[in-house]
């Protein structure tokens, strides 16, 4: 396959959230999707103990060329993808810059420490608004709800995994998707997960591009 | 079928470290392979697991990781390729029977793949097990990449078999556990299993027909040490050494593992690449002189990326001190220095500030400082840290609950030992465990901890001893423990945490259980018969039923005599079977819920702390979240005014 150039190369995505949402399948299935054609990818990634309850992170560097480090330098990722809100604002804290862009999953989940009183978070008008400064745009997408409504609220990590293709920075076609779903998930998850892909693909794809900054799709 | 044997060679796919680490091993011609479960290392023996009956392999979680060395070394003594498994601690329980079989040598190629944690994202410790390599005098490598990580296992394994030594293969978890493009090679077409013999007729020194043994041990120490010469000039033309930069850097850096990527990522972004060189060590015990002298020959100043600690820089800097009349005198930068980070684990950020140091360059931003001003102003009440807790329905939780509730009853200051798994997090009070676990160590030393605690009346010790552990933690290292406390007539009581598998690490099967690593029907080794046989006192009891554990915990308590074993039997609820569905669906009887009016002062949320029920600041009362609860049902016990509700889902 011909290689499209990238926007940057390398090209640096992190999709974060909380252990338990999917966070490894989501990067697993990209970067699939990515090394079929014809890119190379790293991930970095951790899980075992870190994600009881924990906050997780991957990062995907795509290029064209070589592999880079797991670990993205300071100030560079170009996409966040988070599938919790405040996850998406703790990443920017050390990965983000003013081109970054930012898609998140809408619906919190709560730290212990904000269960029990001892902390804050933040509502939803100060997330949009801290997103919205730290980045190019900020799209907030119901992912969970959208998931629940297939079925299963852990599809979630799928409707986000179609709002990045959505985005069209990546080379990557909803076709390319559906090859590595086929060949990873049996045939009756097939065709839900397809459906939380388009979800999350058309959300993204039909937002309206007046003004960037802290658009919510619903 | 798995991507690690469908894939046809020359083809390239994304591979997991540790599936390459496996991929490497089946090219080698893999027979058997063996381990104990750990973060980053347990991806290894799963996926070997799922290609074994088609590669003809046996392959096997093992009680321990000792065991899991000495069942790997009977493999390699009747001539087959055998592989063994841990994380870096494992390697040191398993380090008494690696120094006697370092002298003793091998017959079949033998691998000791052990995965490291720098920065302990996963562990209870960021131990450097490298070291064991020069104590013992094992040969050493440290894959550079993923292609790397299939490579040199397949690598390794034909310098094992030649110079008939194990050897040695670090991983990190950011390689273990990190993914990226892997091209295949073939695999051995040969499906036969390996035959499998023992020669042990022969003259009693001959390596391949006599004893196997660890003496006369100065005769065998002085063939060890002849084969790690053997070992270094192959190292010396290792294709996993490599140089890149120019001719005569101004800089070199010196670097091993992942470390390697952080270098280059670095040079790239401060654009060095041709006045900085950096020499990869993909064999970093022993090092090859040679090939160290003519790199270094040729630069003033010398940077040593790796982690954790500065094991490289020490070898290093002992040949450089050596070649110093030939190579001239070195600034040496590392961790020595200050330029790099001593502890914790490394990324290209700090590899750019110690070269920015060096090289007095301080132009670097990696994030613009308006925007570095802002992430201040903006973030800083906004990202509520997210503790480590248990899972919602976990069975952990309930359990340290009626312990808790047990010891505060109880009232004469009883704490519980802690021990290794996902209960570990039960010493991070108050998020996990309600403050009754004091003190962590290693896999099974809370049971060794507790009985040293039991010991003490004689002192005047009056506080009440427990000890947890869960299944597997309890056939790894539990039971000799407990046989000394029985022995000894220390007074404890021991819970052992039964969650049906090796829980923490991803469901790895135990001894414990019926199915074995491959899937095989395999005896039940029962825990609560061990403890009887061993002369303790045994319960089992349901932790889900918070009553009857508090009130087993507390007659243990109150008998004076003994060591007494309370099984609390309930399976993960990450378990397969327990995500299939919930058992309850749970609510807020909101008409009941008394909220900031009840006398509780909020339990459910503020001490129970399940992530699945949330506290709303509009209604001002607890709120069940359904999309995180696990259904368990065992908040409803814990209500004083009985507002949480639950109904058979």
């Amino acid at each position: 396959m011909k290689k499209m150039q990238l926007l940057r190369d390398p090209y640096n995505i992190i999709i974060t959230g909380v252990g338990g949402q999917g966070n490894v399948m989501a990067s697993r299935l990209l970067a699939n999707v990515l090394v079929n054609n014809g890119y190379h990818v790293t991930i970095g990634e951790t899980f075992g103990a870190s994600q009881r309850g924990g906050s997780v992170m991957s990062h995907l560097r795509v290029s064209a060329e070589s592999l880079w480090s797991p670990q993205i330098p300071k100030g560079r990722a170009d996409i966040v993808v988070a599938l919790e809100p405040v996850e998406a604002i703790r990443v920017l804290i050390h990965y983000g810059n003013p081109g970054v862009k930012v898609l998140t999953n809408s619906r919190p989940i709560y730290p212990v420490g904000v269960i029990a009183g001892e902390m804050d978070y933040p509502s939803p008008e100060e997330v949009r608004e801290t997103l919205g400064q730290l980045s190019a745009y900020a799209l907030f997408i119901d992912a969970t709800d959208e998931a629940i409504k297939l079925g299963n609220p852990i599809m979630g990590n799928i409707v986000m995994v179609g709002a990045i293709v959505g985005l069209d920075e990546l080379p990557i076609h909803r076709e390319d998707f559906k090859k590595v779903i086929e060949s990873s998930l049996s045939a009756d998850k097939l065709e839900v997960n397809l459906k939380a892909f388009d979800i999350g693909l058309e959300k993204v794809k039909k937002r309206h591009w007046g003004d960037l900054k802290d658009i919510s799709i619903n | 079928m798995s991507k690690l044997i469908d894939q046809r060679g020359d083809e390239e796919c994304l591979l997991m470290g540790n599936e390459a680490f496996a991929r490497g091993a089946l090219e080698a011609g893999l027979n058997v392979a063996y381990g104990y479960p750990g973060t980053p290392s347990s991806e290894i023996i799963e996926n070997l697991c799922h290609v074994a009956k088609e590669r003809n392999l046996y392959v096997e979680w093992s009680t321990n990781e000792k065991v899991a060395l000495e069942s790997a070394a009977a493999a390699s003594f009747a001539g087959l390729r055998s592989l063994c498994i841990m994380k870096q601690n494992g390697v040191h329980v398993a380090s008494d029977f690696l120094l006697h079989l370092a002298p003793s040598g091998i017959r079949g190629g033998m691998l000791l793949i052990f995965c490291e944690d720098p920065g302990a994202l996963s562990s209870v410790n960021e131990v450097e097990s490298r070291y064991f390599a020069p104590m013992i005098e094992i040969p050493l490598v440290e894959p550079g990449d993923f292609q790397e990580a299939k490579d040199m296992t397949k690598w390794a394994f034909e310098i094992s078999e030649e110079i008939k030594h194990i050897v040695m293969v670090r991983s990190v978890t950011r390689l273990s556990h990190g993914s990226g493009n892997v091209k295949f090679g073939t695999l051995p077409d040969n499906l036969e299993k390996g035959q499998a013999d023992f020669k042990m007729d022969g003259p009693i020194l001959d390596p391949d027909t006599g004893l196997i043994f660890s003496t006369p041990v100065i005769y065998k120490h002085q063939l060890q040490q002849e084969k790690i010469k053997k070992v270094r000039e192959i190292f010396e033309l290792s294709p996993f050494n490599t140089y890149r930069g120019p001719e005569k850097p101004a800089l070199l850096i010196i670097t091993s593992s992942i470390c390697y990527l952080y270098c280059k990522e670095a040079l790239s972004i401060l654009g060095l690449e041709d006045r900085v060189g950096v020499l990869k060590f993909g064999t970093t015990w022993p090092l090859p002189p040679k090939l160290l002298k003519k790199h270094a020959s040729l630069t003033d100043k010398i940077l040593i990326v790796e982690e954790v600690r500065p094991f490289l820089e020490e070898h290093v800097k002992i040949l450089a001190a050596e070649m110093a009349s030939e190579i001239g005198i070195k600034t040496f930068y590392g961790k020595e220095s200050g330029h790099l980070p001593s502890v914790g684990e490394m990324n290209p950020d700090f590899v750019i500030s110690a070269l920015c140091k060096i090289l007095e360059s301080n132009n670097y931003v990696g994030m613009p400082s308006d925007y570095e001003k802002k992430v201040g102003m903006l973030t800083s009440t906004q990202t509520p840290r997210r503790d480590l807790t248990f899972c919602p329905g976990c069975p952990h939780r309930a359990s340290f609950w009626s312990i808790h509730n047990a010891l505060q009853l109880d009232g004469r200051r009883g704490f519980v030992c802690g021990d290794i798994g996902c209960y570990s997090l039960a010493i991070l009070s108050p998020s996990c465990g309600f403050g009754t676990v004091k003190t962590l160590h290693s896999m099974g030393s809370g049971t060794g901890i507790a009985g040293g605690f039991g010991m003490l009346r004689p002192f005047g010790m009056e506080q009440p001893v427990l000890a947890v552990c869960g299944d597997s933690t309890f056939y790894h290292s539990v039971i000799p423990a407990l046989i000394n406390a029985v022995h000894n007539r220390a007074n404890i009581t021991l819970l052992v945490l039964d969650n049906g598998g090796t829980a923490m690490t991803g469901f790895q099967p135990h001894p414990g259980l019926k199915l074995s690593a491959m899937g095989q029907e395999t005896p039940v080794v029962d825990i609560v018969r061990i403890c009887e046989a061993i002369g303790a006192r045994v319960e089992i009891r349901d932790p889900f039923e918070l009553e009857e554990t508090r009130e087993a915990i507390n007659r243990f308590l109150e008998d004076e005599e003994g060591v007494k074993v309370l099984v609390l039997r309930q399976i993960c609820a990450l378990s397969p079977e327990k995500r299939a569905g919930k058992r309850y669906e749970v609510r807020i009887d909101e008409t009941v819920c008394l909220g900031e009016n009840c006398g509780c002062n909020r339990l459910c949320t503020r001490i129970f702390r399940c992530p699945g029920i949330n506290w709303s600041r509009e209604k001002r009362k607890a709120v069940i979240d359904n999309v995180i609860c696990a259904g368990c049902g065992v908040c409803s016990f814990i209500c004083p005014s009985g507002a949480i509700k639950k109904e058979e889902a």
